[in-house]
């Protein structure tokens, strides 16, 4: 399926969205096409919010944001969800990165809420009243609670699937596996298609079966300016340069009208700026692989 | 300076959640010098990682290539930090009050902040469950305020506070004091950077510097573009 396709399909104003991936595999191509598509009042959950959900608050999708660390890793702020909160524009709800995974866990389990061990003497349950407690049954011990996460889509990029959806992700995991079983709708968008075969040869790597997805686009370079272990490197000079970007609202403004509206998808995208692929492209590190036999 | 100081504290076969920045600088260091069994976990999921570049970001693709485990969030948080795992956590702070708490949440009121700061991440955890916390922090009376106004992460099991000019350590009330002093520096010029009327010990001890092993390893090898080193 089109990326324009599955956006239109199953990304609806109003909900619930999920674009998982810590520092690795984030899908910006699936977050400019929901920008182009002008979703609106979209409720955006993510540990980290990075640049793709800067650049949809910006473009003015998100009515509220779930997160538990806004800043750009190893950079500094992200000025538009700054700009947003400080001028009240924008509903938060804050947890630390545990709790959001134990959202996503509880909801991918279909439980009400998950506990933990956390939070005492800090400030956050004060900040964020669904942060509560329950005392164990066994023990007596009074734990943490958090509530299930279920977003109504998740979208998760990854290495490669089949036509049918069975996706493999090798690297760094995130919690896109819970959080793409605890979701209605799952979006699927891959580097690579490959064959069934492939994926029954390894079958230990894949991460997010067909049982779950809605639907698979293919998208390659679709990650960046995040990464694609063993496809392409993080772009740091992009994450560096958002800074001066996303510090004007004009500035911003402009670079959404290039980057995003002024092109159809992922291919123009990556047309507009040939020497990306010279400079970011992953060197040769293979596995010896395994033997499956029996 | 502070790098050196904060790998010297670090032993051998020691399991140390990294975080960005100095903290993984400081770990790579030891790793190369005196603590080549150093396990190194980063929140995003690489244990027992060795980069070869800096890495930028905590999930950097560098930490993944060559590392012994790669497992989901999930289990980082839960089969690794709530199991009791981690003997040393790393935290850094826009503010530190006398008693080790740290606030990376927000300056002033929670609803209408001055300031919008990224918020916890993995700290409020890391500073429950790892065994022993060292924070890494430059002095100013601002990072170093009385009190501050959003508790991140509790102070309890914060053994030591590097920073730019000295070391504190908490007292048996648990209150940060000054325990050591870097060379050439006057206690009285740690004092100025906190908030609060800085107790100390008896005896401070004094700090060597950096040796050209560790500042080559530094400058050279780990830092070349001075990401995080100055000078």
């Amino acid at each position: 399926m089109s990326m324009r396709d599955a956006v239109a399909r199953y990304v609806r104003d109003g909900d619930v969205v999920v674009i998982e991936g810590f520092t690795h595999l984030i899908s910006f191509a699936a977050g400019h096409e929901i920008i182009r598509q002008r979703r609106r009042d979209l409720t955006l959950c993510r540990l980290t919010p990075d640049l793709i959900y800067d650049q949809m608050i910006a473009a003015g999708c998100a009515r509220k944001l779930v997160f538990s660390w806004a800043g750009n890793p190893g950079v500094g702020s992200l000025h538009a969800f700054r700009r947003a909160v400080e001028a009240g524009t924008l509903e938060i709800e804050e947890y630390s990165h545990f709790g959001m995974v134990a959202r996503f866990a509880a909801g991918a389990a279909r439980l009400p809420f998950w506990t933990l061990r956390d939070y005492s003497g800090t400030d956050l349950p004060r900040a964020n009243p669904r942060i509560k407690s329950v005392t164990c049954p066994y023990t007596g011990e009074a734990l943490a609670t958090v509530p299930a996460l279920n977003p109504d889509v998740t979208i998760v990029h990854a290495q490669r699937a089949d036509a049918q959806g069975n996706t493999q992700i090798w690297g760094l995991l995130g919690v896109q596996k819970e959080a793409a079983f605890a979701s209605e709708r799952v979006i699927v968008v891959v580097e690579e298609l490959v064959d069934e075969r492939v994926i029954r040869s390894d079958p230990n790597r894949t991460l997010i079966p067909a049982v779950i997805v809605s639907a698979v686009v293919v998208a390659p370079w679709g990650a960046h300016p995040s990464y694609a272990q063993g496809h392409y490197d993080r772009d740091n000079d992009f994450y560096v340069g958002w800074e001066a970007i996303s510090r004007e609202r004009a500035e911003l403004s402009s670079y959404l009208d290039e980057f995003v509206y002024g092109v159809q998808d992922r291919v123009e995208y990556m047309e507009k700026q040939p020497r990306l692929m010279e400079r970011l492209k992953a060197g040769e590190q293979r596995c010896e692989g395994v033997n499956y036999g029996y | 300076m502070m790098a050196a100081v904060a790998a010297r504290e670090l032993a051998d076969g020691e399991v140390v959640f990294v975080g960005i920045g100095l903290p993984n600088l400081a770990c790579n260091l030891a790793r190369r010098t005196h603590a080549p069994n150093l396990v190194l976990i980063y929140e995003s999921g690489a244990v027992g990682a060795t980069p070869s570049r800096l890495p930028v970001s905590i999930g950097d693709p560098a930490l993944v290539t060559g590392s012994l485990m790669v497992c989901g969030m999930a289990d980082v948080f839960q089969l690794f930090l709530q199991n009791g795992r981690i003997e040393v956590g790393f935290l850094g702070g826009a503010q530190v009050d006398r008693h080790g708490n740290i606030n990376t949440t927000v300056i002033g009121d929670y609803q209408r902040p001055n300031v919008r700061l990224p918020g916890s991440g993995g700290a409020a955890e890391i500073a429950l469950h790892a065994q022993r916390i060292l924070i890494i922090a430059k002095l100013s009376p601002r990072a170093f305020p009385a009190r501050i106004d959003f508790v991140t992460s509790p102070g309890q099991r914060v053994k030591r506070v590097i920073t730019d000019k000295g070391v504190l350590e908490p007292d048996e009330q648990g209150e940060l004091v000054l325990a050591a002093l870097y060379p050439g520096v006057e206690a009285a010029e740690v004092k100025a950077g906190v908030g609060w009327k800085l107790g100390a010990r008896p005896r401070l001890d004094r700090l060597d510097p950096p040796t050209p092993a560790e500042l080559q390893l530094l400058r050279e090898v780990l830092d070349p573009k001075r990401l995080h080193l100055k000078s």
